[in-house]
């Protein structure tokens, strides 16, 4: 049987708040296969931001495990857990704001290769970078720009290229999608897509919107207060929800069959 | 009363708005669709008139049958506000943060109107109340970081509507939400436009935004006006290639309800 690339088990995250205590995460169990996307789904405050943290080793559990291609990461020591995280790479939300803008294209994408001392260097870096580019979607001279250059689509395509250069088996992508137009959404959807093809990598793609899960996830877990509510193959979550709560998000979703004021009279 | 007639707005040599005609009566809502730099952003301001001092504008923007283009800024002080209300996309950076809301929804009706305190707090109980906040009792001394994106977004508009204006201008004022919250908000504006006869200008790069309010539909792309007309024939029938790559961005989920329509 093929092991499992992300095996997350009965993670908890508590933070303490006056007297009490807020469960981010409870008890959450979720498994993602090599090549595959998982999509996790759920609203602000759902826990699915500290979940991404998590499986990045960003932050630690209350109780709970996360095995990345079946290492427990937070069973390492901090040495091998700097060695294990060329293996999953993340891709946050802003564009903006997760490229630096003092630096030049080429520099941020060679950037998670400062810890490999045997990382290629001179030539053969820019070479590297150059295939990332156009692996992308870019240009390889464009790492002799610097990030305003770019639309915010074309940084999230950066952005994706940084988190490549280590060759990653897992992508967490954390609402990856959500500050871009509609028609540069499809495109960077797409260009995850070839990637997963291409390069064989698993995919945690989280977020708050249905529509994007539906695109390009293979399975989905919907999470609400801490909890996954709901979760199991994108078409039968989707088509056929099972928890009340899955059934509200699909209902407020954009609809284009009640066009205008149709539902309620119209002042004449 | 917005009537916007061969509007083009430069900065330096670069276009942003190239010839916008439009019209928006009492009680009808207005969708913009655009993407980023597709100058929606740049109209909304010059309809406030707050467009920056390095922009160039010709054309009208008649309102009321005056031109803001072309009106003094006392004038258009009076205006924003008592007669042109705006919420923005971003509530937690709209609202300021060291004041309790409460006295942000107030600072209007205290200024612009000569309410008194009391006054202006009993009316903030009833703004309150139009944009659904829950225990609005409690809220009304909350601090904007107090309460959910959704909430703040609630307060933004009452703090919009709190000098009953007659034309809403609305710049993606949803994007920043959960779905859930999304559906909430854009029925609450909804039901201003049919009760109170308010004219909203709906501006959203999301044609599924658009269509669950909007009359009429516009589009923009680069500072051009694509088409207008009808949402529903703008939706069902596009006239142009850009309409149909902007309904084909959609999610398949959402596409697929248009097919699906009566």
């Amino acid at each position: 049987m093929t092991q499992p690339l992300l095996q997350v088990s009965r993670l908890s995250r508590h933070f303490p708040l006056g007297q009490g205590m807020v469960r981010a995460l409870d008890d959450v169990s979720l498994t993602l296969m090599p090549e595959q996307i998982l999509g996790v789904v759920g609203e602000s405050g759902s826990g699915k931001s500290t979940l991404a943290r998590i499986v990045m080793g960003l932050d630690r559990p209350t109780s709970g495990s996360v095995r990345i291609a079946g290492r427990d990461i937070f069973a390492l020591s901090p040495r091998h857990l700097r060695q294990a995280r060329r293996d999953f790479q993340m891709v946050f939300q802003d564009p903006y704001g997760s490229l630096d803008p003092r630096h030049r294209v080429g520099r941020i994408i060679a950037e998670p290769l400062h810890l490999d001392t045997t990382a290629p260097k001179g030539r053969d870096r820019r070479d590297l970078v150059g295939r990332l580019l156009r692996d992308v979607g870019l240009d390889a001279a464009d790492q002799d720009r610097f990030p305003h250059e770019f639309s915010g689509g074309q940084r999230q395509r950066i952005a994706i290229a940084r988190a490549l250069i280590t060759k990653p088996r897992l992508l967490v992508a954390d609402e990856a999608t959500s500050a871009l137009d509609l028609t540069v959404q499809k495109q960077i959807l797409r260009l995850i897509l070839d990637l997963r093809d291409e390069h064989g990598i698993g995919v945690l793609f989280i977020t708050h919107n249905l529509g994007v899960v539906d695109q390009i996830c293979d399975s989905v877990a919907v999470m609400k207060d801490g909890r996954i509510v709901e979760s199991g193959p994108m078409r039968q979550v989707m088509d056929h929800p099972a928890e009340p709560y899955t059934r509200r998000l699909l209902e407020a979703e954009p609809r284009l069959d009640v066009i205008g004021r149709k539902v309620r009279p119209k002042p004449s | 009363m917005l009537s916007i007639r061969n509007l083009r707005v430069t900065f330096g040599e670069r276009p942003a708005l190239n010839g916008i005609d439009l019209s928006l009566a009492r009680g009808r809502t207005l969708g913009v669709v655009g993407e980023s730099g597709s100058g929606k952003s740049v109209m909304a301001l010059a309809v406030m008139g707050l467009l920056p001092r390095t922009a160039r504008a010709t054309g009208r923007i008649g309102f009321d049958g005056r031109d803001i283009l072309t009106m003094p800024e006392r004038d258009l002080c009076a205006l924003r506000g008592n007669r042109i209300g705006m919420i923005f996309q971003e509530p937690m950076t709209a609202l300021n943060p060291a004041m309790r809301i409460g006295a942000q929804i107030a600072e209007g009706l205290i200024l612009h109107q000569g309410l008194s305190r009391r006054d202006a707090r009993a009316k903030v109980m009833h703004l309150l109340d139009m944009v659904r906040i829950p225990r609005a009792a409690e809220r009304i001394d909350s601090f904007p970081h107090e309460l959910s994106g959704g909430q703040r977004q609630r307060v933004g508009i009452a703090i919009a509507l709190a000098l009953t204006p007659d034309l809403l201008i609305a710049d993606e004022p949803t994007t920043a939400l959960d779905v859930t919250v999304q559906a909430q908000i854009l029925d609450i504006l909804d039901d201003l436009v049919a009760e109170l006869g308010i004219a909203l200008m709906l501006i959203s790069h999301d044609l599924g935004v658009i269509a669950r309010i909007a009359d009429d539909t516009l589009v923009l792309y680069r500072g051009t006006l694509i088409e207008q007309g009808p949402t529903e024939r703008v939706l069902r029938r596009p006239g142009h290639d850009y309409t149909r790559t902007l309904l084909d961005a959609l999610p398949p989920r959402v596409r697929a309800t248009l097919r699906d329509a009566p």
